[in-house]
């Protein structure tokens, strides 16, 4: 869909999407790499869990957040590709990583 | 002096003359004009090279042949090339996100920190005006902006996309398009009947708006040659797909239309980026020509805060050459505030740029009605529509809160989250505002515009902390 | 220009769950409500049902505060069953968390000694870091220790004001926005209320419970609201997947996933900003206590003001000099809702508040 009109500027170099590899050129923009990969959707909604892909590339509408080196909710407009950099789908709210405890309730409310 | 402004600036802790929000046309002119002066300037800038949206990544280019993007943009190199030595410090790729009492609070590569700032210029620029339609939020569906934008930072395009709207931005990146061969779809023009009427009886005596409706005219003679299928008039746009784009409707007078396609540019026009002027407290109010917030400022571009100045587009869209312009005026007003330029010194300074910026600004009345967006397209009229992308909010929400009686946006806000998700009503509360007035016949000042908050975009808590 | 029995100032939480009390016992009410930037409480507001530590040197207002906490459920369940608005209600109690053995020592000893005063146990208790990280694991190490009361809860202060109001207007109250009362005459027979574009209602009687605002107001009928604001800053996150199923007394998630947070408490007149040094310490104090949150991003942070009278209790009064004329200065405007929409609105359409009540929480407190 998306796709370049010239060389890569930047030597290719490997990083992980989703857990499968693939060649970026280096120091690209990382949104428009991901889109030229054919990756999408870049996440699902924490509201109604509606898929999402950039839309401003400027850094104001927050539509192209993915997990970046095991950090969600990154622009992804806003870096630049790395080499060995981990780049994940989102699905929903970010995950702090841990699991939800039991109310304490069972300490017996009144 | 070569350890001098630069460097002192650059250490954290530091006292600047002068901290630049902003590397745009307004704040690179700035940065240059104020290190003239002698004035200690730090900029800081979102974005990892210098020249704003207009000018992005125009020093180091895409090997693209020039004409692609053209002369206009190809120009910004030379201000580049000057900001860069101008001796002020640039911090790229850093977030200002706090802002109180003369100090500023970033974060960026390098770590982050607070500085204490004489003076701040916010040279914030412009974003493109929200176009909530139906599906307006589906994959696949970006802006004219955008498409721009992955053309100068990647040499990067969509074959056979629909582009769609008004404004001399969506013209501009569909010629582009073809210059650089690439196959359109469609353009879809929602710019209303009239509109070029209306906006001629307004030219005046406007000569240099000759030059730009030119050129203008230029663009679009440009797209019919190379055979782009144009639809003028066009109404109830929608874009439609499941989980991503799968066509665009719309209608052509009485007739309704279907194109299938997997790329659809939006745009309308483009309003200033007011979030951080707004979150300083700098008073705004409603710019009924240009149909947006715009911060209240002198002729030098000092606002409602002390110590804090605004230039560019972020003050009122005007252009990259006038936004040069005004960080220039901006620059030297705040050198004679702080005493280091006499008041003859700055009225020499000053008087022949504002009288380019007031020619080249001529033009704008007219401007601004020809490309007027439609009613239609800023005030959502179907309940589905969705208003606030990140919590969506659909405007069907908005409307029942207001039928039963609420005081304006900050109760909207409140009562259906629309405008509290991460881009901070950014990308909502124009259509809010307008929604709000049409809905209850009451001025877009009257309604007034969400209270904005810091910090000026999200930053994680360990960076508030600090280390 | 509308008439009406009862007339309140101050669409708040306040001011709306007085109104609700009202309308639902059938009264005719006006509820004016100030402009669209009104200094509101309920927008700054953390959204916690709180009780412990409460009334520690007042067994009066901790046994009001016990008793509203322990309506909530039941209040909860009214509202939603009748706005169709969800409150996201829990009351799963909630942790104090003291950073030193010293401070927790201090606490604990103060709180539990004040228990015996009570009429209605609180059934606060002391626990240690271990019993906080059994509910909490990413409690954090520099955490000593940690006062629970069951009683405490949370529900979202924004959707709860709308329900409110929802509520309220099913019952027949009548709501006028954008109406800031600036200045009230009583002339024996009712009250003319006025804002400064001239008379903006009528009414047989009236409350001020327009939070901040009713120290201007109330000399003008007799009354005395010795409140000020006092500033609290506090950060809303970003959205985070569901991590902890009760609060502690700074840090709540909401029901939207956003993690609401801060402490500090300043006097910055009718200043909402926020100040980088204050960010910055109670950034800090949040990271200590739960360190996850280094990582996650704050996307709004403001000054709240809270209404805060000299001892920090509540102010209810009913005008001598102007009959008809009461007066309601709250800050705990979430805690005390149940009791604000049911004995307090009866008191004010019958013969006032019990005369222990009364007492003390009349403003005359502060001339002894």
């Amino acid at each position: 869909m998306f796709r370049s009109l010239t060389e890569p500027t930047g030597r290719l170099v490997t990083v992980s999407l989703d857990g499968r590899s693939v060649e970026l050129p280096e120091g690209d923009n990382l949104a428009v790499a991901l889109l030229r990969a054919g990756h999408g959707p870049f996440r699902t909604t924490p509201v109604k869990a509606a898929p999402r892909m950039p839309y401003c590339m400027m850094g104001v509408c927050f539509e192209c957040l993915a997990e970046i080196d095991g950090v969600p909710n990154r622009q992804t407009c806003q870096e630049r590709v790395v080499p060995g950099q981990s780049i994940r789908r989102q699905d929903g709210a970010r995950s702090t990583g841990s699991a939800v405890p039991p109310a304490p309730a069972a300490r017996g409310t009144p | 002096m070569t350890a001098g402004p630069a460097h002192q600036a650059a250490a954290d802790g530091a006292t600047v003359d002068l901290a630049i929000v902003g590397a745009g046309p307004a704040g690179m002119a700035a940065a240059i004009r104020a290190a003239e002066l002698g004035l200690a300037v730090v900029v800081f800038d979102d974005q990892p090279a210098p020249g704003g949206q207009i000018y992005r990544n125009v020093a180091h280019p895409p090997p693209l042949p020039r004409h692609v993007l053209g002369p206009d943009y190809h120009a910004g190199a030379a201000l580049v090339a000057r900001f860069l030595a101008s001796g002020a410090a640039y911090r790229p790729s850093s977030l200002v996100w706090h802002m109180a009492e003369g100090s500023l609070s970033h974060t960026g590569p390098d770590g982050g920190g607070t500085l204490a700032a004489r003076r701040i210029l916010l040279a914030t620029g412009a974003m493109e005006r929200p176009f909530p339609v139906p599906g307006w939020t589906l994959p696949g569906v970006m802006t004219a902006g955008a498409a721009q934008i992955m053309l100068k930072t990647s040499a990067t395009v969509a074959d056979d996309a629909v582009f769609a709207g008004s404004g001399p931005l969506l013209y501009l990146v569909v010629a582009q398009y073809l210059r650089a061969g690439i196959r359109i779809r469609a353009l879809l023009d929602t710019t209303p009947r009239g509109a070029r009427r209306r906006a001629l009886s307004r030219l005046g005596s406007a000569w240099s708006g000759r030059t730009t409706l030119a050129k203008g005219l230029g663009l679009l003679a440009e797209i019919r040659r190379a055979g782009v299928t144009v639809h003028r008039h066009v109404t109830d746009l929608a874009a439609v797909g499941a989980d991503r784009l799968d066509a665009v409707t719309w209608r052509s007078g009485t007739v309704r239309h279907r194109l299938d396609c997997r790329t659809l540019f939006l745009h309308q026009g483009i309003v200033p980026n007011v979030n951080a002027a707004m979150a300083v407290g700098c008073r705004h109010g409603w710019d009924e020509g240009q149909l947006c917030w715009r911060p209240a400022l002198d002729a030098a571009g000092r606002s409602s805060v002390a110590g804090v100045m605004v230039a560019g587009d972020g003050g009122g869209i005007a252009g990259a050459v006038a936004a040069a312009l005004s960080g220039e005026i901006a620059a030297i007003a705040a050198a004679s505030d702080l005493g280091r330029i006499d008041d003859a010194t700055r009225d020499r300074l000053i008087a022949p740029l504002e009288s380019r910026r007031r020619r080249d600004m001529a033009v704008r009345p007219f401007l601004e009605t020809l490309y007027r967006p439609a009613d239609a397209y800023r005030i959502p009229s179907q309940d589905e529509t969705l208003v606030c992308r990140c919590e969506e909010v659909d405007r069907g929400t908005l409307a029942e809160i207001v039928r039963r009686g609420c005081p304006g946006p900050n109760q909207i806000k409140a009562f259906s989250r629309c405008g509290m998700g991460p881009c901070q009503g950014r990308l909502c509360g124009h259509t809010v505002t307008e929604l709000f007035a049409d809905l209850t016949g009451r001025s877009p000042d009257a309604v007034g515009h969400y209270r904005i908050r810091m910090p000026i975009k999200p930053v994680t808590l360990g960076d508030i902390a600090g280390p | 220009m509308s008439h009406a029995a009862f007339a309140i100032v101050g669409g708040g939480l306040v001011g709306a769950g007085i109104g609700y009390g009202l309308a639902k016992a059938g009264h005719d009410v006006l509820l004016l409500d100030e402009g669209d930037v009104a200094f509101r409480a309920a927008r700054g507001n953390f959204g916690n049902v709180w009780v412990q530590g409460k009334g520690l040197n007042s067994p009066t207002y901790a046994d009001l505060s016990r008793g509203a906490a322990l309506g909530w459920r039941d209040f909860a369940a009214e509202l939603e069953d009748l706005s169709g608005v969800p409150l996201h209600f829990s009351q799963n109690g909630a942790f104090y968390v003291c950073l030193s053995a010293a401070e927790l020592d201090r606490r604990a000893d103060a709180l539990l000694a004040a228990e015996a005063a009570s009429r209605i146990p609180s059934g606060v208790e002391r626990v240690d870091r271990s019993a906080i990280a059994a509910v909490i694991p990413e409690i954090g190490e520099t955490v000593a220790g940690a006062t629970f009361c069951p009683l405490d809860g949370m529900v979202d202060p924004l959707r709860l004001l709308r329900a409110l109001l929802s509520g309220y207007q099913r019952f027949g109250g009548r709501v006028q926005a954008g109406a800031r009362i600036a200045r009230i005459d009583g002339d024996g027979r009712g009250f003319v209320l006025q804002g400064a574009a001239g008379t903006v209602a009528t009414a047989d009687r009236v409350v001020l419970a327009a939070g901040l605002g009713n120290a201007a107001l109330a000399p003008q009928l007799g009354l005395t609201a010795p409140v000020r604001p006092v500033r609290g800053q506090v950060f809303v996150t970003e959205k985070l997947r569901p991590f902890m199923s009760c609060g502690i007394h700074f840090i709540r998630q909401t029901a939207d996933g956003g993690v609401i947070c801060g402490e500090s408490s300043e006097e910055a007149g009718f200043d909402e900003a926020t100040t980088r040094p204050v960010l910055r310490d109670s950034a800090a104090k949040i990271t200590a206590v739960l360190p996850l949150l280094r990582h996650v991003r704050v996307v709004r942070a403001w000054g709240a003001l809270r209404v805060m009278s000299p001892d920090g209790l509540p102010v209810y009064q009913r005008s001598a000099t102007h009959p008809g004329a009461y007066l309601a200065s709250v800050h705990s405007g979430v805690t005390l809702l149940p009791f604000h929409a049911g004995p307090f609105a009866a008191a004010l359409a019958g013969d006032w508040l019990a005369p222990d009540l009364a007492a003390a929480f009349s403003p005359e407190r502060f001339h002894v």
